[in-house]
């Protein structure tokens, strides 16, 4: 009995002294890895999920479109609509698009330019085939469908 | 007499470094470019307008409608995707065993159509199948799982060795298993 009765007569006290630094190191951690999004994305973005993902390895190749129904329906109206950096783009002007953005790239890398296509769930395959028409006259021939991977499977 | 050296209060540093730490916590979004890489055919002026007569038994047709029902070789599909999967593959490993499909895999052409109205959501699930069957395929014959290979297929410079025998390079540059899969320009029924 009185086995269990026994209470060890050293101090309980976990030492804290160095809590500050190892919050310090995770706090560089998390600021050295945070990416600031630089655009306010205007419209919906349920992103479908797939089984078959597959990652880039250059991330500075990667140019983003946002397609889907406005967020501000009042404002934009119900149509699905493009959306490139900050500003709502018709599929004409995908080739400019394209452009602009091949000229902040290395003159080298020019042509491995890929497009991400951030596409809403409900958006049709309308829009998004006339943007890929765009593509292909903008010689921006590599394509990503942004995807999330299917939960419960793997 | 020595003058007191001045100490500056510390004990609320971690309180200050935690506050900074749950404030980028909850800004920090993962950068995630994942997704399903195709590649798109040179612009429409570029390709040279003759008709190439294709075989019907080297087509595998997939069309969706704009109520984002399936057509499978002409056929209402009532199965799962991992079986549209399975008779993709059993399609381009064909090897032109079965008359009423293809001849080998470098001319077995998975032809897929879509209406103006289908949805995104219908669109990559279908997609998904069809590039699953390939990766499969790939996988398989250099004996490594789906994952890995799409992790090879991701960096293929680092594994260039083991990404040519998957898909069976030949000295002449092409493959003995070429993906060929054709996106067709959607059809005008919906929207």
């Amino acid at each position: 009995m009185s086995k269990f009765k026994k209470k060890a007569n050293v101090e309980q006290k976990i030492p804290t002294s160095s809590m500050p630094d190892v919050v310090f190191m995770l706090l560089f951690f998390f600021m050295v890895t945070t990416q600031m999004r630089d655009t306010s994305i205007m419209v919906q973005q349920r992103i479908p999920q797939a089984t078959q993902l597959r990652s880039l390895q250059r991330k500075t190749l990667v140019k983003y479109l946002y397609i889907g129904e406005p967020r501000k329906i009042e404002e934009w109206g119900k149509e699905p609509k493009i959306q490139a950096n900050d500003v709502f783009i018709q599929p004409k002007e995908v080739i400019q698009w394209v452009n602009q953005e091949k000229s902040t790239l290395d003159e080298s890398e020019r042509d491995q330019i890929t497009v991400a296509l951030k596409v809403d769930n409900e958006t049709k395959r309308g829009i998004i085939a006339d943007v890929e028409t765009e593509l292909r006259k903008a010689n921006a021939r590599k394509l990503l469908y942004s995807t999330n991977l299917k939960s419960g499977e793997f | 007499m020595p003058r007191p050296t001045p100490e500056i209060p510390n004990a609320s540093m971690a309180d200050i470094a935690f506050l900074l730490l749950v404030f980028f916590l909850v800004t920090t979004t993962v950068a995630n470019i994942k997704g399903l890489s195709v590649g798109l055919p040179p612009p429409p002026e570029a390709q040279q307008m003759e008709d190439i007569k294709i075989p019907e038994r080297n087509l595998f047709k997939i069309q969706v409608n704009s109520f984002d029902n399936l057509l499978v070789e002409g056929e209402p599909w009532t199965g799962t995707n991992d079986q549209l999967t399975e008779e993709i593959k059993k399609f381009i490993l064909n090897n032109g065993a079965d008359p009423t499909s293809s001849d080998s895999p470098q001319d077995a052409i998975v032809s897929y159509k879509t209406d103006r109205g289908t949805s995104h959501r219908k669109f990559i699930e279908i997609l998904d199948a069809i590039q699953k069957a390939y990766y499969d395929i790939y996988a398989e014959r250099v004996g490594v799982t789906n994952e890995k290979w799409r992790e090879i297929a991701s960096d293929p410079e680092k594994y260039k060795d083991l990404y040519d025998r998957g898909r069976g390079k030949l000295p002449d540059g092409k493959l003995e298993i070429p993906m060929n899969l054709s996106i067709a320009e959607p059809t005008q029924v919906g929207q």
